[in-house]
């Protein structure tokens, strides 16, 4: 069988995702570095030519070429299941109220939690300054979240946002919740016990430790990820 | 007569909304409306909150669950009602789900982001009285160019952005688009690229969509 492929970029949130989704179902699978700077790099090239809008990541199983790190990110978690670790649920209406907080995680979660990646983690490293004034207007958007995220957690109380156990609601955070961790922002999770706890539990997953060994394989800068 | 289980929270003319009720119609499921008087602050009450906590339309309801997030509620009632109305809406298998998927995604972060900045600029900003920024509507119209020009590249090799079939992925797109075609110059963004504009007369001339945009026009329904 063709080798499966992983097309993207290791500092890239949606390149993590995608590479916690495949290392948790145990997906075989060959990751190729991309660098949307040098268009000339071989890799960049069949890259672009997998994903019409040039934007990481992209995955390739055979015929099945996708983009979108959330799209595939849904298709692992259904399509590679393993016996005694099914991330997903049969039912449509647990199945449904899963997979709605991969979108609150899109639309509420998401853009807050990127600026703060940006501004306190990414522009430091290039050696500029955070612009503070976005930085507090996103953590306040982000506390506000996070409030709603740890009532969640307390109606469901298996520690997991989708249901009664793990499944990709969670994982679709790992990525942020990994960088945003190592800012002085963790007080807006460790002041959330529920919160707290999640987020310990996603980043001690086997799967996530992989995802950073892959990276920091991969890192030619600097670390990025301690 | 039997309670209608499936109930959708919100005004008609949100394109949230609108994104739901389109899904309702397309798997012929019956619903009740809920308006949701926005202007006085309804969806901002402690009872809404309890079934939408960022306070944002629409909020749904099933019998006893509740959901949010038009795309994921979309999804959801094509799964639960597989065997009613259009059942390939959301694909027949996890290998077409997924095609589907991509292309919701590339709705949600490629397509949505500018169209409906220039949905508020340009239609409810002036019913609102709200000045409009010439900057942003130049900006956002160059970023949905682009989109645009990746779709007509796509709708070149398929007759709906996901395959053969229209789906959930094309079905997205309407509540944005319509507000566009309908009722600005964004219309010559669609209709002067020849794939989208075909794509969008096919998807606009549903049934399902129509139904819709008489529900817009339509009163509110008293509680």
């Amino acid at each position: 069988m063709a080798t499966r492929k992983l097309y993207g970029c290791v500092n890239s949130t949606s390149t993590l995702r995608a590479l916690a989704s495949l290392y948790e179902h145990e997906v075989e699978f060959e990751f190729f570095p991309v660098d949307l700077k040098n268009t000339e790099v071989q890799n960049t090239q069949t890259f672009l030519s997998l994903n019409p809008f040039g934007e990481e990541p992209a995955f390739q199983d055979g015929e099945l070429i996708l983009f979108e790190s959330r799209a595939i990110m849904r298709c692992v978690f259904h399509a590679y299941p393993k016996p005694g670790k099914e991330h997903v649920y049969i039912a449509p209406k647990l199945q449904g109220m899963a997979a709605a907080w991969i979108d609150v995680e899109d639309h509420h979660f998401n853009p807050p939690a990127s600026k703060l990646v940006t501004e306190l983690v990414e522009k430091p490293k290039q050696g500029l300054t955070p612009d503070e004034a976005v930085v507090g207007e996103a953590r306040s958007e982000l506390a506000v979240v996070l409030d709603v995220y740890e009532q969640r957690l307390k109606e469901t109380s298996s520690g997991f946002l989708g249901g009664d156990k793990f499944t990709s609601a969670d994982v679709t955070h790992t990525p942020n919740l990994h960088y945003l961790m190592g800012t002085p922002l963790r007080e807006l999770f460790e002041t959330r016990p529920l919160l707290n706890s999640w987020c310990k539990e996603l980043l001690a997953r086997p799967s996530w430790a992989k995802v950073v060994d892959l990276v920091n394989k991969h890192t030619w800068v600097s670390n990025i990820i301690e | 007569m039997a309670a209608v289980p499936v109930k959708v929270h919100g005004p008609a003319f949100s394109t949230a909304v609108s994104r739901v009720l389109a899904c309702l119609f397309e798997k012929d499921v019956p619903f009740d409306l809920v308006n949701v008087n926005m202007a006085k602050g309804q969806h901002k009450s402690p009872d809404f909150l309890k079934l939408q906590p960022f306070g944002q339309v629409p909020a749904f309801q099933d019998g006893s669950i509740s959901l949010i997030e038009s795309r994921s509620i979309c999804r959801y009632i094509a799964e639960a009602y597989a065997d009613r109305g259009n059942k390939n809406l959301y694909g027949g298998d996890t290998l077409h789900k997924a095609f589907i998927d991509q292309w919701l995604e590339a709705e949600g972060q490629s397509f949505n982001p500018p169209s409906s900045v220039l949905v508020f600029q340009l239609v409810f900003g002036p019913r609102m009285k709200i000045k409009q920024d010439e900057n942003t509507i130049n900006q956002n119209k160059a970023k949905l160019t682009k989109v645009l020009d990746v779709y007509d590249k796509r709708l070149a090799d398929s007759k709906y952005l996901a395959g053969d079939e229209f789906s959930l992925a094309d079905l997205s797109h309407l509540p944005n688009a319509h507000y566009l075609v309908t009722g600005t110059d964004v219309k010559e963004l669609f209709m002067e690229r020849e794939n989208v504009g075909r794509w969008w007369e096919e998807i606009s001339s549903r049934d399902s969509w129509k139904k819709t945009v008489e529900l817009q026009k339509s009163p509110p329904p008293k509680k």
